[in-house]
């Protein structure tokens, strides 16, 4: 039975990893992407630029697309908290529900105002319809705020008391929402969905670049998201730094699995690579003193190691260690990047001029795939490094699971369900692209209406059947 | 009323927004899988399309909303609803990812025969949906979800106010569907639309109704105290809900659209609401009240005060939206 029950465990952290790993990227476009459509849309009709405007409309529909599945994809996780956490919802509920309820408002401006914008083209004043992505832009702030209240609390739980009963009283849920983490972990995440939605717009471009698009829409359109994420990716460092400092007292056991420290000690190093295999470091380099310094800026700064904490409080040491570190190189390489960017812009003659060398159009492709992989080991070193914990210190994620047994067959389902939604959303984008490509009309006419269906009988009888 | 009162009170108002807004465009879905091949279909598609395109989303917020008021004000019961209904929960979400996903996609296809398979996807998800919603709710009502969670994970939701309740959902979001539908081609010009749908608001309206009567005979012997909630403060609901249910078919059948779909509107919140009056003070029928279930003080009043925030900034933003989309400029095409 404890095996049966262990494997439930997992089945169900697979699929909370899955779910949310799939709207992480989904939700940085919502939140990010708008105020790039912004500044494309602002400049189309205050410069009275086509070329923009025409880009807006473009992203407005990619967006669409995009919203949908983030909807749907965070709708779910919704039932999930309950479906297979229900243990952590039903004592802790009251405690960090109220952030949910705010973000519900957040979540409600979001999809009102895209229902109005996406709509609202030739429907609206154009003034006016800029104007309706700024609640869009405004509630993707808030709702990531609130999201990460709840996520800072499960890592420094605070406004409530747990008897020794189990019981959960004296219930604040302000400073519940107030955390300790919560500005680090709220800014860092923020940030990142800049340099998600940033990195990977403009990798679209660049490929479209390196095969010989060139025109000055493919520009704008690389421009505007990469200068997003070049600024985005070049602060994240310093809010990443900030964020790992209350580790060495907050939360030791997650600082000792990022920084594979098997002693406590000060003037701790950094460890590059390395396995921890039977409680020994292999391979590796040692910066000596580094890690110390990074955690409280000072040598001095005692660094909990494994030593010091039960191996049953300990999180998959080697797992946190890598995400942390694959974060780490692929955030560098990100930022270097970005340097790259401002660096051959400061020295160009001719604005726009300076991005046609393939291998900067190359690394922008590759910064597009590593901001993908930083967001998932990121929060693979947050989610992960808080294990065993749900509820950092206080509850335990093997007493806050389901008791049903169908977890692995949900989770097989959820497999088959996203990744078709990957890859027919993936389809469906491309195929817009193409179109677009082929025909310089905007629209998209919807191939099931009656002028969908006119076109394709005089193309292709056999399709309408 | 107590705190807890006005927090379920507040929570079940979610439940009749999303049973009205939301079932409206689910059974928009149940059309669009009636509406035949590429050709003949292409109208009313094209209908389907414009009327939920813009408003589906919030629409659909309504769900997150009842959700998290359970899990703040109510812990306990949503653990249990969440356990003993896993089966049945999971299921709406898979058609709630399929159908939100497959509406966006279908919209973008590139060909007649990949919007026919996002098409299909859609309209199955909005019928396979409202189905289980209206299951889960007649587990709740008919009192088979435990406090505690322990409720069997297929016995709970397979008795007989279930069925009817599946049933009756998702007949009531085809009718609600069908007259918001032949209100919106109404106004978009298309008379001869608003005709069509029209009649099949008509005639899905009727067997509605004679299902209703299927549904209040098995609730008298299934669901013993939703039966006797509703013949004593339900029961002015109920009636409501009859009188309106049946206005709207005669004006179905005068044509006048635009106050049908008001009437249609009546006849669903009156029996959502006729549930919730008869159920209460129960949150989970015979096993937990609302008092019992209540979480913390201090959070019931935060999240009042969450709903009053929501009230001046949500609120007016719906409205436009909804004042938006019943402009003439709105109700045709864009191209």
């Amino acid at each position: 039975m404890m095996i049966l029950a262990a494997d439930e465990l997992l089945a169900a952290r697979y699929q909370m990893a899955l779910s949310l790993g799939f709207h992480i990227v989904l939700s940085c476009f919502g939140v990010a992407f708008p105020a790039m459509i912004y500044v494309l849309h602002r400049r189309g009709i205050r410069n009275d630029d086509p070329e923009a405007l025409a880009l807006a409309k473009k992203w407005g529909k990619a967006a669409a697309v995009l919203f949908a599945v983030g909807a749907v994809s965070g709708t779910i996780l919704s039932f999930e908290m309950g479906l297979l956490w229900p243990g952590l919802m039903s004592t802790y509920g009251d405690v960090i529900g109220l952030p949910f309820a705010l973000e519900g408002i957040a979540f409600f401006l979001e999809a009102i105002f895209i229902g109005i914008y996406l709509y609202g083209w030739g429907r609206l004043r154009p003034e006016v319809h800029l104007r309706t992505l700024i609640p869009i832009m405004a509630s993707g702030l808030f709702g990531t705020f609130c999201i990460l209240t709840v996520n800072a609390w499960m890592n420094a739980p605070a406004g409530f008391t747990l008897l020794p009963d189990g019981t959960v009283t004296d219930v604040d849920p302000i400073a519940a929402m107030f955390n300790d983490a919560l500005w680090q972990q709220f800014t860092h995440m923020y940030v990142a969905t800049f340099i998600v939605a940033g990195f990977l717009t403009a990798s679209v471009y660049a490929v479209g670049m390196l095969r010989g698009r060139r025109d000055r829409s493919h520009r704008l359109g690389f421009t505007v998201p990469f200068a997003f994420a070049a600024v985005a990716a070049l602060v994240q460092p310093f809010v990443g730094h900030v964020a790992g400092m209350r580790l060495d007292t907050d939360q030791p056991s997650k600082l000792a699995a990022m920084e594979l420290a098997t002693e406590t000690e000060d003037n701790a190093p950094v460890v590059i690579g390395g396995v921890l295999i039977d409680g020994e470091v292999r391979g590796g380099i040692e910066i000596p003193k580094l890690a110390s310094l990074l955690a409280g800026n000072s040598f001095d700064t005692v660094i909990t190691g494994l030593d010091d904490i039960p191996a049953d409080e300990q999180p998959p040491v080697n797992i946190v260690h890598w995400s942390f570190q694959i974060m780490i190189a692929a955030g560098t390489t990100m930022a270097a990047i970005g340097i790259w960017w401002w660096w051959r812009r400061r020295r160009a003659t001719e604005p726009g001029g300076e991005f046609d060398s393939p291998w900067f159009l190359r690394a922008t492709v590759l910064a597009g795939v590593l901001s993908v992989v930083a967001l998932e080991a990121g929060w693979i070193t947050t989610e992960v490094g808080r294990q065993p914990w749900i509820v950092y210190g206080v509850m335990r994620t093997e007493d806050a699971v389901t008791s049903n047994s169908g977890v692995w067959i949900s989770l097989a389902v959820m497999v088959v369900v996203y990744t078709s939604m990957a890859v027919v959303g993936s389809r469906v984008l491309l195929g817009m692209a193409r179109r677009w490509r082929e025909d310089d009309s905007l629209d998209l006419p919807t191939p099931y209406g009656p002028s969908g269906v006119l076109q394709s009988d005089a193309r292709d009888p056999e399709a309408v059947g | 009323m107590s705190l807890a009162d006005v927090a379920a009170a507040l929570m079940f108002l979610g439940v009749v927004a999303y049973a009205i807004l939301g079932g409206a465009d689910f059974g928009s879905g149940v059309w669009d899988l009636l509406a035949g091949g590429p050709r003949e279909g292409a109208h009313l598609r094209s209908q389907i399309d414009r009327s939920i395109g813009p408003v589906w989303e919030a629409n659909h917020v309504w769900l997150i909303y009842v959700l998290v008021f359970l899990w703040t004000a109510f812990p306990t019961a949503f653990g249990a609803i969440m356990t003993t209904l896993f089966i049945p929960w999971l299921l709406v979400g898979l058609g709630i990812v399929l159908r939100g996903g497959a509406f966006a996609f279908r919209k973008f296809s590139g060909s007649v025969r990949e919007a026919q398979l996002h098409g299909a996807v859609f309209a199955a998800s909005s019928v396979v949906t409202p189905f289980f919603l209206g299951m889960i709710a007649g587990a709740v009502a008919s009192g088979r979800v435990p406090a505690d969670g322990s409720g069997d994970v297929w016995d709970s939701w397979t008795g007989p106010t279930s069925w009817v309740g599946g049933a009756l959902a998702v007949l009531t979001v085809a009718f609600l569907a069908a007259t918001f539908l032949a209100a919106d081609a109404e106004r978009g010009g298309d008379h001869a639309l608003a005709g069509e749908i029209g009649t099949k608001a008509f005639w899905s309206g009727l067997v509605t109704g004679a299902v209703a009567l299927v549904a209040a005979l098995a609730i008298e012997l299934d669901a013993e105290t939703l039966a006797d909630g509703l013949h004593t403060r339900g029961l002015v609901f109920v009636i409501g809900s009859a009188v309106a249910g049946l206005a709207t078919l005669v004006l179905l059948r005068q044509r006048r659209w635009a106050i049908a779909r008001l009437t249609a509107v009546g006849a669903v919140g009156a029996i959502v609401v006729g549930w919730g009056v008869a159920q209460y003070d129960w949150l989970l029928v015979d096993e937990l009240t609302i008092a019992d279930a209540a979480g913390a003080r201090a959070t019931l009043i935060g999240l009042i005060i969450v709903f009053a925030v929501a009230a001046v900034t949500a609120v007016p933003a719906l409205i436009w939206l909804f004042v938006l989309v019943n402009q003439d400029e709105w109700s045709t095409t864009d191209h």
